[in-house]
């Protein structure tokens, strides 16, 4: 809840800034007017602080949550892989099967070609984003608060949901992208590869026509690839985002008396349960889009004509 | 919001969860699921054998069940014949044994008459010598007569 002190723009950004770890330069004015006499690791005080910040910049936040529901995942699949028995599956077992099979169902819907990769990259990409996601379902401030006492500092950053944060899901995204490039590499060759960005989607009988179309081509098919992990990435970015947002509004209107409180409290519900359709559809999405870029990657047959 | 190293760091993490899910995760789960799966199809088609053969032991017990109703049936029926038979020739040994009785009855009566008749006739013979001499007065040599008095007694 937005303290007294702070007005509801400060909450708002303040909730949107990540726990942002990075060096600052030496002679740089903090947001205390303090003057830095050596460059120094620290914690961005500030959103401007946090630009300031550069490239090297670490959210501890998202990245910290990130690796906890990863962990989460890997651990309790782990379990039930361990423990798994053929006859009379129970309990975790059951429902670790269950999604299992629902990811492996649709892998083999989409995805024609044989990778012992895709499968479980798939799982990965579900549960994960999906956990991520989860953590939504927290009330908006109280692993901040709770954060922000163990650390006795009213201040401190802390966004709980890591997949709010474009670095989160243009990291995953990326290293989609990255493995689209080295499965059409591995699976039609240099040569292919190079093909497949110059003499498509525009291809002729003659040499020299296709020697004067390969700059269109070129240009048409690197956007198309670019486009899709910054489409992957932004997808689930801007939709977690959005609804993050919204959950910051409703809690605004608790501080706003009775009537408004209570209002909010069945906004909040009402969002909550909306969320319950967008977190695991959000997963599933991000992971269909996967085995979708995976499959054009690995499809030859249908690019050679 | 800005774009910086957080997202190197969250490609390592993924690439690392990943793998571990490669590694550690999927395959047991699914190696356990494809068991599961063959052995289920295996028991539903060991079922279905079953039910099959269930069908052909009912098949098979009815038909046993008949043909022995109608051994048995035949069996009875042979018993009975078996039994008339018995009978029949019971009845045709204890007639022949009758007879024989009868048969050797008469022949004994027929001896001792016989017997009888031998016995008188040598008697009548020596009646008939002591009358005679009686009649005579005289002795009858025995020797001289003895041909036609025996003569006599076999014409009796």
């Amino acid at each position: 809840m937005a303290s007294e002190a702070t007005t509801s723009i400060d909450y708002i950004q303040h909730h949107l800034q990540n726990m942002a770890f990075g060096q600052l330069p030496a002679g740089y004015v903090r947001y205390d007017g303090t003057v830095l006499d050596q460059p120094v690791w620290t914690l961005a005080h500030s959103s401007k602080e946090a630009m300031d910040m550069g490239f090297w910049t670490f959210h501890l936040d998202t990245l910290g949550w990130s690796v906890v529901m990863g962990i989460v995942f890997c651990a309790v699949f782990w379990l039930a892989a361990r423990r798994a028995a053929v006859t009379s599956p129970r309990g975790l077992q059951s429902f670790v099967e269950l999604v299992v099979d629902f990811v492996n169902q649709t892998v083999t819907d989409i995805f024609h070609h044989k990778s012992r990769f895709i499968a479980p990259l798939s799982l990965t990409v579900f549960c994960w984003v999906f956990l991520m996601n989860s953590m939504k379902f927290l009330p908006i401030d109280w692993l901040p608060m709770t954060a922000a006492l163990t650390a006795g500092d009213e201040h401190l950053y802390f966004k709980v949901v890591p997949t709010t944060d474009p670095n989160a899901t243009l990291g995953m995204s990326f290293t989609v992208f990255l493995l689209i490039i080295a499965f059409s590499i591995r699976e039609k060759g240099f040569l292919g590869f190079v093909k497949e960005y110059t003499l498509h989607p525009f291809h002729t009988n003659k040499w020299y026509v296709n020697a004067l179309l390969i700059p269109f081509n070129f240009t048409l098919e690197v956007i198309s690839l670019v486009a899709k992990p910054v489409s992957l990435g932004l997808r689930l970015f801007g939709n977690m985002y959005a609804g993050e947002i919204i959950f910051i509004l409703i809690a605004i209107m608790f501080g706003a008396g009775l009537v408004l409180g209570s209002l909010a409290g069945v906004l909040q519900w009402a969002w909550a349960v909306f969320h319950l359709l967008v977190i695991p559809l959000q997963a599933f999405v991000f992971m269909v889009l996967t085995i979708v870029y995976l499959a054009m990657a690995f499809d030859v047959a249908d690019e050679q004509h | 919001m800005n774009i910086n190293a957080t997202l190197i760091g969250q490609s390592i993490a993924f690439i690392v969860f990943v793998l571990f899910c490669m590694k550690y995760v999927w395959p047991p789960l699914l190696s356990v699921m494809q068991a599961r799966e063959k052995r289920i199809a295996e028991g539903l088609d060991m079922a279905d054998r079953a039910d099959k053969d269930l069908e052909l032991a009912k098949q098979k017990a009815a038909q046993q069940l008949k043909e022995a109703k109608e051994q048995a049936a035949l069996i009875v029926e042979q018993a009975n014949k078996r039994a008339g038979k018995i009978v029949e020739e019971a009845k045709l040994q204890a007639q022949e044994e009758s007879d024989r009785l009868k048969s050797a009855a008469q022949a004994d009566l027929e001896r001792e008459v016989a017997r009888a008749r031998e016995q008188l006739r040598a008697q009548v013979a020596a009646l008939a010598l002591v009358g005679a001499e009686k009649i005579l007065g005289t002795s009858i040599d025995l020797s001289s007569h003895n041909a036609m008095l025996n003569q006599l007694a076999a014409e009796l």
